[in-house]
């Protein structure tokens, strides 16, 4: 009897371990299957929403597109002054962001001292990446557009541009004070041990080293810029202009303000040349980031 | 011939000692010009903070900060003896918007952490991840497009009485945009786990499974939690996706179905139009900004403490 028991007692507690790794087993394939499903969800809608931009806005796309302005008639509209404007704004930006971004992390990463100061300056830019892109807009705003309207024109370019450097500071930082932590102390060490200064060991080893990864940064910086509406908007760009910018003083408008303005119309007209719109600022995209791939590849060559 | 070398050396040793002074004064211009550079982000900081404070400061002369923050009434857009300022109507806009997008970008966030990390292999890893940041540069006006003329139509086959402007498309949207995000820090923190870690429950006899989600997870977990936060850090801030698809109804309602506008919409919507500096409408959109500002300060405040603990934890 209470061998029996023992024996049945023993059988079911090997069953059920062995039930319950079946089950292990099963959970585990389901568990995989999930978190592939979950890598693919972001993938699958980028994939449908390129699609379907695609189709509505690719048959749209001709020189006419490309080289007029925009009208209230949508057959004749165009998206000159946008594509000009925010080339205008590219420049602009990478003029002021790019070599004050790697000055800024030249300084926190060679010659900064571990004090508090330069902690309160480190933890003050990563909070700068997380602050809301309109609220550089306010900033732009009460800052460039109001206070020193007469330097920079007011509703202009420039001001535009400086909303977006500042914007993207934190990025191009970030991104080339990872690749100047990455260069070994022997390359600095090797530099002073030939008598060079702090500076010329920056200049002629540890730039042209880090150059790679801060380009990459750069490129990052530049896309977000370029894709940036918010700011645009509070800053007071123009949906509509009927002459190209001259100078950067001057009133502007920019390719994501022209698609935001075309996507808030009722006619379907325009919602079509919204998405015309999106598949010109998409291949601008693509192209400054090949372009700059390639800028990176170059240089890795070099070094 | 000897004379010659020693002008020669003596010029040289000349040369040297302006070299090395030249040298003192340039090395010292160059690091006072690269602090300039990094100092650039503390005055943007307080850039920020006084345009915001010197706005909002004016703009609390004509409306009362009690009525800003207990009301639920924003009729801002209708300036007159009869408006109303209470910042809930925006705030519940920016909450339901922020929930939905939470709801999805959390979770999927975290899982597509877990599978890059512990189970993709090396080759397809090296795709998804390029691919992944593909969509992280999606312009957001981009995103609004796609939740305004594709996913609204799609929702309003199935959900009845959703209005052609809702708080749940793109909330949904904003959810995807922001999965990168929470898969990107996530990620980080779970390679910070110890490999022993791993190997110690495997020899226990654990699967794949349990090992991810009770070994690796919970010791990754202050990551993790931050890079939720900041990812509804970002949904709060978002604004091109709120504003093409959301609508610009300001009232107090959870209702994911109705119309509505967040914090960041409003401010769009005054600054699209042609407000004169001085006007109330215009001071409010600082008030809106700087509620906004601060809000997403301490997300990414908490957000940052959580990151460095774990990074204080394995390192």
């Amino acid at each position: 009897m209470s061998h029996g028991s023992t024996e049945v007692g023993r059988r079911q507690r090997a069953s059920s371990f062995k039930s319950s790794l079946g089950v292990r087993h099963t959970l585990d394939r389901g568990f995989t299957l999930i978190v592939f499903g979950a890598t693919l969800v972001g993938l699958v809608v980028l994939a449908i929403l390129l699609q379907d931009v695609a189709v509505d806005g690719i048959p749209l796309i001709d020189w006419h597109f490309i080289t007029s302005f925009p009208s209230v008639v949508p057959q004749k509209a165009g998206i000159l002054p946008g594509l000009v404007g925010s080339l205008w704004l590219l420049g602009l930006t990478a003029l002021f962001a790019v070599p004050i971004g790697i000055g800024a992390a030249v300084y926190l990463e060679e010659y900064a001292p571990d004090n508090w100061l330069t902690r309160m300056v480190e933890i003050n830019i990563s909070n700068l990446a997380g602050v809301p892109s309109i609220v550089y807009g306010l900033l732009a705003l009460g800052m460039f557009v109001q206070l020193l309207g007469f330097l920079t024109g007011g509703r202009s370019l420039l001001s535009g541009a400086l909303a977006l450097s500042l914007l993207v500071l934190p990025v191009i930082i970030i991104a080339t004070r990872e690749a100047l932590r990455a260069i070994p102390d022997t390359v600095r060490e090797g530099g002073y041990a030939l008598g060079a200064t702090r500076w010329e060991v920056i200049r002629g080893h540890l730039l042209p080293m880090a150059l790679p990864g801060a380009l990459t940064g750069v490129i990052l910086a530049l896309s977000r810029a370029i894709g940036e509406t918010a700011p645009l908007i509070v800053v007071g760009a123009a949906a509509y202009i009927n002459f190209l910018p001259e100078g950067p003083r001057d009133r502007f408008t920019a390719l994501p303000m022209i698609i935001f303005d075309w996507a808030e119309r009722p006619q379907k007209e325009f919602i079509s040349l919204a998405a015309a719109g999106i598949v010109v600022l998409m291949v601008v995209l693509l192209l400054a980031n090949m372009f700059a791939i390639w800028l990176r590849n170059r240089y890795q060559r070099r070094y | 011939m000897a004379v010659d070398t020693g002008r020669g050396v003596r010029a040289d040793s000349q040369r040297w000692g302006h070299a090395r002074r030249g040298r003192k004064v340039r090395e010292r211009a160059v690091e006072v010009l690269l602090a300039a550079c990094a100092y650039l982000s503390v005055l943007t900081t307080f850039g920020i903070v006084l345009v915001l404070l010197f706005e909002t400061l004016q703009f609390f002369q004509k409306v009362s900060i009690v009525e800003f923050l207990t009301s639920t009434t924003w009729t801002a857009a209708f300036p007159g003896p009869t408006a109303e300022y209470g910042i809930w109507a925006l705030v519940s806009g920016t909450v339901v918007t922020t929930v939905v997008a939470s709801i999805v970008a959390l979770p999927i966030g975290l899982g597509a952490a877990i599978y890059l990390s512990e189970y993709s292999p090396t080759r397809l890893r090296s795709w998804l991840k390029p691919a992944l940041e593909v969509l992280a540069g999606v312009p957001t006006i981009v995103f609004g497009f796609f939740a305004l003329t594709f996913v609204t139509p799609l929702l309003q086959k199935f959900i009845p009485g959703i209005q052609g402007f809702n708080a749940l498309s793109p909330g949904l949207v904003m959810g995807i945009m922001i999965i990168p995000t929470v898969a990107s820090v996530s990620e980080d923190s779970i390679y910070a786990v110890p490999r022993a870690l791993r190997e110690g429950a495997y020899a226990l006899g654990a699967t794949k499974r349990e090992v991810a989600t009770r070994i690796v997870v919970p010791a990754a977990l202050s990551g993790i939690v931050a890079s939720f936060i900041l990812g509804i850090s970002r949904a709060v801030g978002e604004t091109m996706i709120v504003t093409v698809a959301g609508g610009s109804y300001a009232h107090f309602s959870f209702d994911p179905r109705e119309s509505i506008q967040t914090m960041t919409a409003f401010i769009v919507q005054v600054a699209r139009g042609e407000t004169s500096r001085g006007s109330i409408t215009y001071d409010t959109i600082f008030a809106v900004g700087m509620a906004l500002f601060v809000l997403t300060l301490i997300l990414n405040i908490i957000s940052y403490v959580f990151v460095r603990r774990y990074r204080e934890s394995y390192e």
